[in-house]
């Protein structure tokens, strides 16, 4: 996984929230909302981040930028220890590492002028002033599809989609070299959603911008993402290029999460893993792998639910956590040890087959 | 043919406002043969959740529905009922549920409580056998223990189990229609498909009707068997489920249609529909949809398209069903020429 050009690199990243209780206020259980994430970001790649709610995505999003402090882990940003950084030079590297949210609406002050919330940026990190920032401001609401005119306008004044347009003009406005895209696009109806999409798209082009793409929709995520990496409860379950992870899921979860997309095809005939019961607490997750107790492998058993399984190599560049799917490094006296009665085997469902 | 269980004529309702007339549901006409799967997509503002709040007579002030609509339902017509006859229509006979269950719910109450009021209100019953079908219905909508779980609050459900609650509510009474408005909006994929799964159960074994509402064209394929395409106000496009995605006829079901990144199918740039959904205060005139599609010509400006037959069962509100030879030659809309982004 690691990569020597790496752009940004994140090793067992872990954010726990306290959970107190009682008239003290004492702590007395933590929510594991990231449970110890590793991955490389190269520079001008995307890589997706999916999973459902409450599986970290978004936690783990901020906790790289500090948005939220990490529990533990280490994040290295273009060589810099991310975590070790006073206030003061953090601030400075924010202009590097940008972030644009779901719902531009709530990110941008209803008071301030959509002109005046790009130029924010541009004051903070002294980057131009007077009539250079408005010149500035004008060719960043023109990159991002809206007219130099709009500047004078408030957020009140636009659709969702023009909205968002700001919001990435915002986060353009400093030059960053990395963007986290929290779920972008997911409050746009589809036929704006894809304007965003193919405007996130040509700007990655044109500045050579990383992302981390943050969302719960697997197509726009296939369509954007270079490589994918699955999250399930704080731990991340598959990770893999694109077309690699979406052709040919290893990962039970992410086999029965692709099957239940909805497919805009009435004539599709394929098997749909319907998964029992819901995602479990991550202030209480279940022993072993997280996914056991839902899990649809024919060859899950006990030692599923006491053995932890690493995040380990299964196929050239295609990451996945299963000690049921072949090969595991998981041999198989060490799985009888933990009380295994079904060895291990690679199952595939129908869609990967065909 | 029978007749259909719900028909639908010309609905209007209007909301009027300081700010003017919002055309939300415009002339919209359809029906709903028993134990039949309709969907409805369209995007927000294109008036589909007004739609079936209408059906039902949920619209508040300043909203009303026009003179010169019609609902009839089940032989009767639903805009000259009383007060008093409506609400026995509403949750008897043709039940409704949300995309956020927890508005729903009263949060105070247990879910076996909220369940077994529903009998109650409508029917002599004893509270005993109330709670026994409350539970008997947890049971049906799929949700384990459902002895112990009849004495949970909302809160303490996941969202999936709060929507199986409230799927459980609306056919306590059996309803012959069930109006679906978004329901699984707002819950994951893997919960999604249990929930789709369960209707789809439901109404076979019921065999009641569902009106399905919808922006993900994916659902509708997946649990409908026909659909109507809503934009600003109007339907402009009807047919069975397998027909509409063979062959769209109108540009607005098309552009939805390819612009939706597709599982399974990596393309160097999505097509987008150029432009904003327009506003119901001020809706384009002639076609409505003729600034943002990639077709339109003189015509489109000048004069509105009725809903042409096109094919067995298949409409659409496009000149294109006359002129057909202008689909070979598509330009770039009008929206997209004025260079103002979404």
């Amino acid at each position: 996984m690691s990569d020597a050009q790496s752009l940004l690199s994140v090793r067992n990243l872990t954010k726990h929230f306290p959970i107190t209780g009682g008239v003290m206020r004492r702590v007395v259980g933590s929510v594991r909302a990231v449970d110890g994430i590793s991955f490389d970001l190269a520079p001008g790649e995307t890589l997706g981040l999916v999973g459902e709610s409450g599986c970290g995505k978004t936690t783990a999003g901020r906790a790289i930028l500090r948005l939220i402090e990490p529990t533990a882990g280490e994040i290295i940003f273009e060589g810099t220890d991310v975590r070790a950084l006073e206030p003061e030079p953090l601030r400075r590297l924010r202009r590097r590492m940008q972030i644009v949210f779901q719902d531009p609406f709530s990110s941008l002050d209803p008071r301030m002028t959509v002109g005046a919330s790009v130029r924010e940026g541009l004051t903070i990190h002294k980057l131009a002033e007077g009539s250079a920032a408005d010149a500035r401001v004008r060719q960043l609401l023109e990159e991002v599809g809206l007219r130099p005119e709009h500047a004078s306008r408030y957020p009140h004044e636009f659709s969702g989609g023009q909205r968002q347009r700001v919001g990435i003009a915002r986060a353009l406005a400093v030059e960053p070299r990395f963007i986290v895209c929290d779920e972008p696009v997911s409050a746009l109806d589809v036929s704006v959603q894809a304007q965003v999409i193919n405007l996130l798209q040509d700007l990655q082009r044109a500045h050579g911008l990383a992302y981390l793409f943050i969302a719960h929709d697997l197509s726009v995520v296939e369509h954007i993402a270079d490589r994918v990496a699955v999250m399930y409860l704080g731990r991340i379950v598959e990770l893999a290029a694109a077309e690699a992870l979406y052709a040919r899921p290893l990962m039970p979860y992410t086999q029965a999460l692709l099957s239940a997309i909805p497919v805009p095809d009435p004539q599709a005939k394929r098997e749909r893993i319907v998964l029992a019961g819901d995602v479990p607490s991550p202030a209480n997750p279940p022993s072993g792998c997280p996914f056991h107790p839902r899990c649809q492998h024919p060859q899950r058993d006990v030692a599923c639910a006491r053995i932890v399984p690493p995040l380990e190599l299964k196929e050239d560049g295609h990451w996945a956590a299963c000690i049921k799917q072949t090969p595991t490094q998981i041999t198989w006296p060490e799985q009888q040890a933990a009380g295994a009665t079904k060895p291990p085997e690679r199952i595939m469902p129908d869609r990967a087959k065909a | 043919m029978t007749a259909p269980l719900l028909s639908v004529r010309d609905l209007r309702t209007y909301f009027r406002t300081s700010a003017g007339i919002a055309r939300a549901v415009d002339g919209v006409s359809f029906d709903i043969a028993a134990n039949e799967s309709v969907g409805v997509v369209g995007e927000s503002g294109c008036g589909k959740s007004v739609t079936s709040l209408s059906l039902l007579r949920l619209i508040q002030p300043p909203g009303t529905i026009e003179p010169g609509s019609r609902i009839e339902f089940d032989g009767s017509d639903l805009l000259s009922l009383d007060d008093e006859a409506m609400r026995r229509i509403r949750g008897n006979r043709i039940a409704m549920i949300f995309q956020e269950p927890m508005t729903a719910l009263n949060p105070v109450f247990t879910v076996g409580a909220q369940l077994a009021e529903v009998p109650r209100v409508h029917s002599r019953i004893s509270r005993r056998d109330a709670w026994a079908r409350a539970v008997e219905m947890l049971s049906v909508v799929g949700i384990p223990d459902p002895a112990e779980r009849a004495s949970s609050y909302p809160h303490q459900l996941s969202g999936g189990m709060r929507q199986r609650v409230m799927i459980g509510m609306a056919l306590m009474l059996s309803p012959a229609l069930l109006i679906a408005d978004e329901p699984t909006t707002a819950l994951d994929v893997t919960i999604q498909a249990q929930i789709l799964e369960l209707l789809g159960a439901l109404r076979e074994k019921t065999g009641m009707s569902v009106l399905l509402i919808t922006h993900d064209l994916g659902v509708v394929a997946e649990s409908t068997s026909r659909v109507i395409v809503m934009y600003a106000g109007e339907i402009v496009e009807q047919a069975a489920v397998r027909e509409l995605f063979a062959r769209p006829h109108h540009p607005y079901t098309e552009g939805l249609m390819t612009a939706m990144p597709r599982a399974g199918e990596r393309r160097e740039r999505l097509t987008v529909i150029p432009g904003t959904v327009p506003s119901p205060y001020a809706w384009p005139a002639a076609c409505r949809f003729h600034e943002r599609c990639p077709y339109a010509w003189e015509r489109c400006e000048r004069e509105a398209p009725p809903l042409y037959q096109i094919g067995e069962g298949h409409v659409s509100r496009c000149h294109l069903a006359v002129e057909p030879e202008r689909r070979a030659s598509p330009h770039l809309p009008l929206a997209a020429r004025a260079g103002a982004g979404a």
